[in-house]
């Protein structure tokens, strides 16, 4: 056992535990994508809350949800260790260095995007997560997300977000493949292409929630807003 | 066009790895379009010997792209703007008139410099014999054909074969990470039967080695791949991966 977990402290074995922990969190990013979709069912949030309240009522989710939370843990620490480190190997910097010619702006700055989508997590869960698990909210969840983004700042904090993460993805995605080693000369194009589709897919339905939300579009806010759930 | 342009060489200079660098300027009128890239710092430093100075130290040998030892990083491209070519190989004819040239040595911890634009790559050195070897019984060679190998294979592992351990995948990395040419002989050998017998103990064996060396992890930006002078693809360093793995979730 001791021997097996060696493996995850070298160069490539830390860039492992990225791939897998960056995969997992990209499928719970479907599933938060999915549950988020039922707020757009004009149920006065109804499904939505339902669809909460069967997650946190599910012993297997709770326990996922240690596996979830370990796993942002796991993938910021490292992540921020390796930026450390990769910093480290270079201690002096070129004077000129034409980067944009032999590799994207996407992969040179995981490490940062990476660090602005961890700031917004906090932000995001202390509003959501914190208030309706800890705190004890009297208003449904539903309601705290549509009233949330009826601030302007709020809203575009959450847009700004979601194209950070869309950007994280567009490198992340395929990156996480090449790490796990499922990549050749034939997969490398297909994947950078699902890549990209996977980060707009991403962005595109997160970033659509304060939009249609804030702008009040097709009265989904105000259905939630004036409903008693 | 002109057979010659005048330039300006904004030129890294360093006494050894304990002092501080700089930059010097040097002008360089009239310099031939059809010179080598090397060539022309011969000229600019048989001046500097005539006038009394110190010439500028550069890492060359076989100057036809095949020996791995010039390296430079040329306007912030390793090797200079070409691509699939070694600094040897690159002719002035890619440059302009009255343009400025930014040379600096291969910048990487791993790589500390020596003088000037020479750095001590003995980390690749080490990373090699760390694992970069297959163990053959002495006495006559094999019959070739006695050991089958694919076409696919071979061609592939010749690929791989092709590095010529210059650096510049190092140099040009924004983690200054060795990965690409440790993949490079990592795959070479694991494509091969010859290699099968110290195949997990050399894949574990050279990433300790790779790491020990102050070289940087690799974030797949695929920079090393774009720069290579002898055009090395990455799908090596997918290679690479599976082998780590393989060896990491068998046991001794």
């Amino acid at each position: 056992m001791i021997a097996s977990l060696r493996m995850f402290y070298t160069s490539v074995g830390r860039k492992l535990v990225m791939a897998l922990t960056g995969l997992f969190l990209c499928v719970f990013l479907l599933e938060h994508l999915y549950g988020n979709l039922q707020l757009y069912k004009m149920d006065g949030g109804k499904a939505f809350n339902e669809y909460g309240d069967f997650l946190v009522g599910n012993i297997i989710i709770r326990t996922v949800e240690f596996a979830l939370f370990g796993g942002i843990l796991l993938h910021a620490l490292d992540g921020l260790y390796l930026t450390w480190r990769n910093r480290q190997a270079r201690p002096v910097r070129y004077a000129v260095n034409r980067q944009a010619k032999n590799s994207t702006w996407f992969s040179r700055n995981m490490g940062l995007t990476g660090s602005i989508i961890l700031v917004f997590l906090v932000v995001h869960l202390r509003t959501f997560f914190v208030t309706h698990r800890f705190l004890g909210a009297d208003t449904s969840m539903a309601h705290d997300v549509a009233e949330a983004f009826q601030s302007n700042i709020y809203a575009a904090l959450y847009v700004v977000a979601m194209m950070l993460l869309g950007a994280h993805l567009n490198h992340g995605f395929q990156s996480a493949f090449q790490t796990i080693g499922w990549n050749n000369k034939k997969y490398a194009q297909p994947l950078r292409t699902a890549g990209t589709l996977f980060a707009l897919l991403v962005t595109i339905g997160f970033a659509s929630f304060p939009i249609v939300f804030y702008f009040d579009l097709f009265g989904v806010a105000s259905n939630i807003l004036q409903s008693s759930y | 066009m002109s057979d010659s342009i005048n330039l300006k060489l904004k030129i890294w200079r360093q006494r050894n790895h304990k002092e501080a660098g700089h930059f010097e300027m040097y002008d360089m009128p009239g310099v031939s379009t059809h010179m080598s890239f090397l060539e022309m710092m011969d000229v600019l430093n048989d001046r500097l010997i005539r006038e009394g100075k110190d010439p500028v130290a550069f890492d060359h040998d076989c100057r036809e792209g095949i020996c791995g030892m010039c390296s430079m990083y040329i306007n912030g491209r390793a090797h200079g703007p070409l691509k699939g070519t070694t600094t040897c190989q690159l002719h002035m004819r890619h440059f302009s008139d009255g343009e400025t040239v930014t040379i600096e040595p291969w910048r990487a911890a791993a790589f500390p410099v020596i003088k000037d634009l020479v750095v001590d790559r003995t980390s690749f050195d080490k990373i090699i014999a760390a694992g970069g070897y297959i163990s053959v019984n002495t006495g006559n060679a094999t019959d070739a054909n006695s050991l089958p190998v694919e076409k696919a294979k071979s061609d592939e592992a010749f690929d791989a074969a092709a590095c010529i351990g210059c650096g510049a995948c190092v140099a040009t990395c924004k983690n200054a990470s060795g990965m690409l040419f440790l993949s490079a002989k990592v795959s070479h050998l694991a494509l091969l039967p010859q290699g099968e017998p110290e195949r997990r103990e050399r894949v574990l064996r050279m990433i300790d080695a790779h790491d020990e060396s102050g070289l940087g992890a690799c974030t797949n930006t695929g920079a090393c791949e774009a720069e290579c002078p002898k055009e090395i693809s990455i799908s090596h360093i997918a290679r690479l991966n599976r082998e780590y793995l393989r060896a990491g979730m068998t046991g001794e």
